[in-house]
């Protein structure tokens, strides 16, 4: 029994990350409907711009400050540059495109901070929580992180006006032009807030996975997993995922013979494949209706 | 527009490509069958060597081109249909002893199986949903090739050792130029079939499926059957260009087939220009390429200019090498007069 709480924790402390990557991933669905494959690797270079920032001698949460706002303004940077061009064009061109950010993006990282794994500090430290074997205080404050960032997210989008705005665009983008909103920046907006969502995600992560270009990998793979399974449309569908597939991964890595580690990332794509044959709308998602 | 209207019709994954524009024109067409037949005769082994990977690559490029080309779905994961077509052919050669040629329409069989059935519930989801469903397979295939479970015939992490095979009925060629010569004849007689089953009444129902669906359903086009029949077709070439992979490289092993692999054929297909075939060889010249001569100019920068380069298409040349060649046609007719 012991076992299995101790990897129900660790499985939801995991899905937390996951949950985040998911946000990033629905946030940016949602504005423009397009996977962004590049979304891990985004997530990681500004876990490396925190890193800097500290080996630099500012302070840790300074650094997640400052990380933030700079990859907001390169979330918006990259949209305007490169994605708005190619607001029109097919889907298949989009998919390239998400390609060639990621490509440049791992290889540059790779260029300025090289290859080895670095350390990467945790803000809780990673004592025992409340005196619990069961979960370490790094990964409470992960899972207190993501509840809180969901939360945040949610004000913003029911209570503010520019949370209007967007959630506006992102549904009927023409009407919302008719009536003054401007549903191009918007979409910016949209991916600012992607890339800062992501940012959080690598920060939290990287005390785990350690820190290297191709540290999201893996993690992007699950993020999608959680996305997909909480429905693309919808941000709780994302982190309600995001726990789901933590927690899965680590029953069916530990009770399933024959699982092991290595079959994991395999079973989380299992179930991706599942769940979109199913129900493709995924868990909280509103179906696609299509008029002819 | 109104604005009603462009809520309702959802823009088609892939541009559509007029029929006659999906091949060269008979001249042009000999002129590079008569370079590919007379390039080796005056090079080197290893560049024959990078030559059959061309033509290998441009196999698989072409399949992908008939799946999305042709009726609209993409992949992100060629990779594992590639890798079941490699792993085929280097188990029958070295376990069972088979002759290398008769391995290959096996692989390409087995391969369209997979594909076909692989297709059922890729027939449920398009677009984005099924090029994270395809991103799934090719993320999971060197995994499941590692398997402990099917270690006794893949060799596992190690991977199979495949053996080159020699030229036959005592011709006077090498190993490398013998394995170009056969690997352009099955080519061409690829493309020549991919040509014609584009052309096909099969090839319509394709073209119809990837312009409007529920149009082509409302003819009478039986939706279900021709994308998965398509997924198999590609699936399939991807198979017997993947056995010939394995007879080129001479080995076999799970972190050959990676998503990477998968990545760089969407990318040959999309620089080389969607649903244009002859594009194919020019995407496949890309991919093997252009990280080659990046890695020359700075170690660790091939990711960046792979990157930057393919923005460039996506901007200046969306429709890739296609587009180029029009232009170049005009520009040549414009010479003449």
């Amino acid at each position: 029994m012991e076992l299995f709480t101790n990897q129900v924790l660790a499985g939801i402390a995991t899905g937390a990350i996951y949950a985040c990557m998911a946000l990033a991933v629905v946030m940016i669905y949602q504005a423009i409907d397009h996977l962004n494959f590049a979304q891990g690797e985004m997530a990681m270079f500004s876990t490396f711009i925190s890193w800097q920032l500290m080996q630099w001698g500012i302070p840790y949460w300074w650094a997640f400050l400052a990380t933030l706002i700079i990859s907001f303004g390169g979330g918006i940077l990259i949209e305007r540059l490169l994605f708005k061009p190619l607001a029109k064009a097919p889907v298949l061109t989009n998919v390239a495109g998400f390609i060639a950010l990621f490509a440049i993006v791992n290889s540059v990282a790779g260029l300025i901070w090289d290859f080895t794994i670095k350390q990467y500090p945790s803000p809780f430290g990673s004592s025992p929580f409340l005196g619990s074997q069961l979960i370490s205080t790094h990964q409470a404050g992960m899972i207190g992180v993501t509840l809180g960032l969901l939360i945040a997210l949610y004000f913003f989008f029911q209570f503010t006006r520019i949370g209007l705005a967007m959630r506006a665009a992102a549904s009927l983008p023409e009407s919302a032009r008719l009536v003054g909103i401007n549903t191009s920046w918007m979409i910016a907006l949209g991916w600012g807030m992607a890339s800062a969502i992501g940012a959080i995600a690598g920060i939290l992560i990287a005390p785990v996975v350690f820190l290297e270009p191709n540290m999201m990998g893996g993690v992007l793979i699950y993020g999608f997993a959680a996305a997909v399974l909480g429905g693309l449309t919808s941000p709780l569908g994302a982190v309600l995922g995001g726990f789901l597939v933590g927690v899965f991964e680590n029953l069916a890595g530990t009770y399933i013979p024959g699982v092991g580690n290595e079959l994991k990332l395999p079973i989380a794509l299992a179930l991706i494949i599942t769940v979109l044959v199913v129900k493709p709308a995924g868990l909280l998602g509103r179906p696609i209706v299509k008029r002819v | 527009m109104s604005a009603a209207e462009e809520v309702v019709t959802e823009a088609p994954a892939v541009e559509a490509v007029p029929k006659r524009a999906m091949t060269l024109g008979l001249g042009t067409s000999l002129v590079v069958l008569a370079a590919l037949v007379l390039a080796p005769l005056f090079v080197k082994n290893f560049i024959i060597f990078q030559m059959t990977m061309l033509l290998i690559y441009g196999l698989a490029v072409l399949a992908l081109n008939i799946l999305t080309g042709g009726s609209g779905q993409f992949s992100l994961g060629q990779s594992a249909f590639y890798a079941v077509g490699a792993y085929t052919s280097a188990i029958l050669m070295e376990h069972v002893g088979m002759n290398y040629a008769l391995t290959l329409p096996i692989a390409g069989v087995i391969c369209f199986a997979f594909g076909f059935v692989f297709g059922q519930p890729a027939l449920r989801l398009s677009g984005v949903y099924l090029a994270l469903a395809t991103f799934a397979l090719a993320v999971a295939m060197p995994q499941l090739l590692k398997l402990g479970f099917f270690e006794h015939w893949t060799g596992g992490v190690q991977g199979l050792v495949v053996t080159k095979p020699d030229a036959p009925f005592g011709l006077p060629m090498g190993q490398d130029m013998w394995l170009y010569y056969f690997t352009l004849v099955i080519t061409i007689g690829i493309y020549i079939a991919s040509v014609n089953l584009l052309r096909s009444r099969s090839g319509r129902a394709f073209m119809a499926i990837r312009d409007n669906e529920i149009a082509a359903s409302a003819m009478g086009v039986d939706v279900a059957l021709y994308k998965t029949l398509a997924f198999g077709v590609s699936a399939g070439i991807t198979g017997v260009a993947g056995g010939l992979g394995a007879i080129a490289v001479q080995f076999v092993a799970p972190d050959g087939y990676t998503i990477t692999l998968a990545i760089s054929l969407f990318l040959g297909m999309v620089v080389g220009g969607v649903g244009w075939l002859p594009g194919s060889i020019v995407g496949s010249a890309f991919i093997i390429f252009v990280p080659n001569i990046a890695e020359g100019i700075s170690k660790g920068l091939s990711g960046a200019v792979f990157g930057v380069l393919l923005f460039l298409v996506i901007f200046l040349v969306p429709h890739g090498a296609r587009q180029v060649a029009i232009v170049a046609q005009q520009l040549i007719g414009k010479l003449k007069k």
